[in-house]
């Protein structure tokens, strides 16, 4: 638009008065990638054979230049030489692009696209392929604890959930390669479906303000990038094979690329990760084993103001959950609790037997965009999504390999956006994009669904700017409205819909008996509106972000569909038809400081949550099974605040120390209490010694200190046993704990690193209150990781 | 190029490919902006082109059928221990959990009380009550004996001992067949257990460990 206006004024004004060879062209050279602009670069005018450099803010002008069309040579030592063909009727300023070398074939080129940032004012971590390859054994969860104020859910040690600022599950949103995951998040045992080997960088947006992903981020966003492929002929790869102590396993992941210097590109990548039974500091934690085997593939050429890629990825993980968390009613969670040890503990083995998960995912993609002068960026994104997840019990007889659970999950995204350029100051996105959601419940599992089947309908769109008033100051809005259409059709227990008073108010919604079990048609509308506000201001040294965010997110099925026990967590879980959309009014502040010997970020937070969903014990129902506490889901407003704080200070030359902090409080307002599963304060301080000159050595030892959770909520209660009463204390969180870790990576040469991880040196015992197995064992002991990296 | 037919509005793109220079387009502004206009237009014709497929395809992948009910099939609603003395009537004990987790209050009923001093020889019956005919949940007990137990519990003041007249093909007791002895006229609980991959052999419910399938308690009294 700006150019397009330029262009038409210097045209129409200069073109009468133009003289015969008396144009002067005023360029700038800048990289595409992130627009640094280029200098000692060399243009030459191959009609003339005039040579020009580029000063050191990237500029040259060629003079004397005729009305004419000229092809201009522009070569600089770490881009490739590239000819641009410029046509001349008057004196012009143009702007030039060139595409930068990857100067080492492992460095990754950071997003080619127009807005590098996903939000502008709100603060984002972000982890680098670096940091993302030292975990290459590990699951998303576990690399992005290393981020202040990112904690994780877990069930054991292999279902590891991100939670940011305390919020996880379907309140926070994973982006996947620009696509939204739906992989069945709503459960707190379903971990992401994700191979971390595939992201070349990893971004937390601690909030919502990243409305082009949607209006639903109640935590936050995370988005997983692949790696940016350069514009050159290239073939490199990377295989990283690691090895494990604890789990005696091991992951293997390769990758290979091969790109071309007229745009063209693909690239395969591939990961096999296996574990057995990992070992808790006193017993083997049995049936613990992950067997995950991913590939990924993508193919797309880019150029500079177009581009189109496909890309698929399978995604298969087999989780093995800890054989002695499996047990009936109250009766056996007395005993679990008061058992020092678990109560089964077999010998190791690579065997993942039941209970355990079995989870596929396919992602397919295409996007591409085009840069239209006089309108922007337009871009257009298609995905499609099929999530089956397979969940086995310890089952009876004939249904001994059969899945209790069996549920697939299909969706189709469209995403249309154009991000443009007003003027220099004025930047926008707008959007749309439409989804179609099913979840089908096989039944052939013989047992009731646990979430109906539904079809979902979906469709939003958003506005996001900003604007830059000068180098201090930037504003960004963003406003945001989604509305979605369930159409769900669910088996209720005749007993319990007539026992919740559905019956009367909703028996339209009947459309069919079937034995003691009664066939309902929910058509359900939500509109969420989301909207986002905010500054950012950088003075001396420091910069400041504001951002003030509404977000709302319509009740998943989980919370609206459940009527059932849960096995995994022993306990009968109720949801409720009626639930409306939960919003979220936060506030974030985050300062920055980056100095030479000293940087640091503070980031304090308040997060009002209206219409907060979340499930807490209401009574104890009496099955022949014994007793069961029932979990009823409610809403209720939530106030959740804390504050993140991120520290780094080089003492030496070569030595530093960088200290993470964070704190999080949650209230539940209305009933005047804590709220359950809310992190506890934490603390990770390191000491580092880095040494670039010999072979990129890098020594630290971490400490990390996690405080015991001294605010929660009493949800215990009393199970008559057949000789004794007993109080179940199923919300006391267990004490702080404090773990050592020694890390030590060196490249031998330029290509070949090794990396050496030990984690809980000192093999302590310790249990984690965001654990959901913390009850029944111990977390896993020390671990030694050696790592093996190869680039070509 | 199999591209271009996978992609249909990147035709422009793809018939591209073998230049590899970038284009500045040359100043001139009216017929630019012309040319301009109608390329925007193409692209967005091929973009609503493309919009209407992945519409269609959406549009056309649902069959709205009802989904079948789905009965449990391992869930068990009835528990009926049968205790019968050499001679006289025998004491039936029975519990019903229609709805499994469901909101119903279990009944439990017992026939009568016992006598004084007897031996019973006792028999348990687990059954699946939502599926018809009733499933026989004690042949997969039996036939998986090595991974099930069935404990007896009896409670303070009752006089009654029992004694498992079964066992797997490890020698351990199973606890489907039982004889049980009364003594003194007394009254109180006697609860059935049954435990499925339990800790087998055992000392009892407390360090037997595994998941309880079944546990119903009776008030009970001998006379």
């Amino acid at each position: 638009m700006r150019l397009f206006a330029l262009l038409f004024l210097l045209s129409s004004s200069v073109h009468s008065f133009a003289q015969e060879c008396d144009n002067t062209l005023n360029g700038t050279l800048l990289d595409i990638h992130d627009g640094s602009v280029l200098t000692g670069a060399t243009i030459v005018v191959a009609q003339t054979g005039v040579a020009v450099q580029t000063d050191l803010d990237g500029n040259f002008t060629i003079t004397y230049l005729c009305n004419s069309t000229y092809d201009l040579q522009v070569s600089h030592p770490s881009c490739a030489t590239k000819i641009f063909t410029v046509a001349l009727q008057a004196d012009v300023q143009k702007t030039f692009k060139l595409e930068h070398h990857l100067e080492s074939l492992n460095e990754i080129i950071v997003n080619g696209s127009k807005a590098q940032r996903k939000t502008k004012t709100l603060f984002e971590n972000t982890l680098n392929q670096q940091t993302i390859s030292s975990f290459s054994s590990g699951s998303l969860g576990d690399v992005l604890n290393s981020i202040s104020g990112v904690s994780s859910l877990n069930t054991g040690n292999t279902v590891v959930k991100p939670m940011i600022n305390g919020m996880h599950s379907s309140r926070v949103v994973l982006v996947n390669n620009g696509v939204q995951m739906q992989d069945q998040q709503w459960g707190a045992e379903h971990a992401p479906s994700i191979d971390i080997n595939t992201a070349g960088s990893i971004k937390v947006i601690k909030g919502a303000g990243a409305l082009q992903y949607g209006g639903n981020a109640i935590g936050g966003v995370i988005i997983t990038s692949a790696p940016k492929v350069a514009i050159l002929d290239s073939l490199y790869g990377k295989t990283i094979v690691s090895g494990s102590s604890n789990g005696r396993g091991g992951a293997v992941t390769s990758s290979l690329t091969k790109s071309y210097e007229n745009g063209w590109y693909t690239s395969l990548q591939g990961t096999a990760k296996r574990f057995g039974d990992f070992n808790a500091p006193d017993y083997i934690l049995s049936n613990t084993g992950v067997f995950e085997r991913n590939i990924a593939a993508r193919i797309g050429f880019n150029r500079i103001d177009y581009a189109v890629e496909a890309y698929y990825s399978f995604f298969r993980n087999e989780i093995g959950i800890l054989r002695a968390s499996h047990i009936g009613g109250a009766e056996d969670q007395v005993q679990a609790i008061s058992s020092p040890i678990p109560s089964i503990i077999k010998d190791f083995t690579y065997a993942i037997g039941a209970p355990r998960q079995d989870v596929v995912h396919h992602l397919a993609r295409i996007k591409g965009f085009k840069d239209i002068e006089g309108i922007g960026r337009v871009s257009l994104q298609y995905d499609y999504q099929q999530n089956n997840r397979l969940e086995f019990d310890i089952r009876r007889g004939d249904n001994k390999d059969k899945a209790s659970l069996d549920l697939a999950l299909k969706t189709q995204t469209l995403n249309v956006d154009v991000t443009s350029d007003v003027s220099d100051k004025l930047e926008y996105t707008t959007g749309v994009s439409a989804g179609y959601q099913t979840n089908y419940a096989n039944p052939q599992t013989g047992v009731r669904r646990l979430i109906p089947d539904y079809t979902k309908y979906s469709i939003g769109g958003f506005v996001t700017g900003n604007y830059t008033f000068n180098t201090q100051w930037l504003l960004e809005a963003g406003v945001r409205i989604d509305h979605t259409f369930m159409d769900v059709y669910k088996f209720y227990r005749r007993s319990f819909w007539e026992e919740r008073g559905y019956d009367s108010p909703f028996s339209d919604l009947v459309i069919q008996q079937a034995g003691n079990q009664v066939l309902t048609n929910p058509k359900l509308n939500f509109t969420n509106p989301a909207f986002t506000l905010g500054v950012k201001h950088t003075f001396y040294t420091y910069t400041l972000f504001a951002n003030y965010s509404i977000a709302s997110r319509a009740p998943n099925a989980s919370e609206l569909f459940s009527e059932g026990l849960h096995h995994s967590a022993s306990r009968i879980e109720i949801g409720d038809l009626q639930f409306g959309s939960e919003t979220a009014h936060k506030v974030s502040l985050t300062l920055q400081q980056s100095a030479e010997k000293f940087d640091f970020t503070i980031m304090p937070y308040s997060n009002t949550i209206d219409n907060y969903i979340l499930i807490e014990p209401t009574g104890i129902r009496q099955t022949i099974r014994g007793n069961f506490q029932v979990w009823e889901y409610r809403q209720t407003k939530a106030q959740i605040f804390g504050i993140d704080v991120d520290a780094s200070l080089s003492l030496f030359d070569n030595v530093s120390f960088t200290h993470q902090f964070s704190l999080i409080k949650g209230y539940d307002l209305s009933q005047k209490k804590a709220l359950i599963s809310m992190p506890s304060a934490s603390t990770k301080n390191s000491l580092i010694y880095t040494n670039l000159k010999h072979h990129n050595l890098k020594i630290s030892l971490e400490s990390c200190y996690v405080f015991a959770q001294n605010e929660f909520p009493d949800t215990n209660f009393e199970v008559v046993l057949p000789d004794s009463i007993q109080t179940v204390d199923i919300s006391t969180p267990p004490p702080g704990y404090h773990l050592l870790n020694f890390n030590a990576s060196v490249s031998i040469n330029e290509s070949l690193h090794l990396g050496l991880y030990l984690n809980n040196m000192f093999n302590t015992s310790y249990r984690n209150y965001l654990n959901r197995l913390r009850f029944y064992a111990d977390d896993v002991g020390r671990n030694i990781t050696l790592q093996l990296k190869y680039n070509y | 190029m199999m591209w271009a037919e996978i992609l249909p509005f990147n035709l422009n793109i793809i018939t591209n490919l073998n230049t590899n220079k970038m284009k500045i387009l040359p100043f001139n502004s009216i017929t630019n902006f012309k040319l301009k206009t109608m390329k925007t237009m193409k692209t967005m014709k091929r973009c609503s082109i493309f919009a209407l497929l992945a519409i269609a395809m959406i549009g056309c992948s649902d069959d709205d059928a009802a989904p079948l009910p789905i009965n449990e099939e391992e869930v068990i609603t009835t528990v009926i221990l049968t205790l019968t003395p050499e001679s006289g009537e025998p004491v039936i004990l029975t519990a019903i959990d229609p709805d499994a987790e469901g909101p119903l209050e279990i009944e439990t009923t017992v026939s009568g009380s016992f006598s004084q001093n007897t031996q019973y020889e006792g028999a348990v019956r687990f059954l699946n009550e939502t599926e018809t005919p009733a499933e026989e949940i004690t042949d997969e007990v039996i036939e998986e004996a090595d991974e099930h137990q069935v404990f007896y519990t009896v409670g303070e003041g009752l006089n009654i001992t029992t004694e498992y007249q079964d066992s797997d093909s490890n020698g351990n007791p199973l606890g489907v067949s039982i004889t049980l002895e009364t003594g003194e006229a007394s009254s109180g609980s006697l609860t059935v257990t049954l435990r499925h991959e339990p800790v087998k052999p055992n000392d009892g419910l407390d360090s037997a460990g595994g998941e309880t399938d079944v546990t119903t308690t009776f008030d009970v009294s001998i006379e």
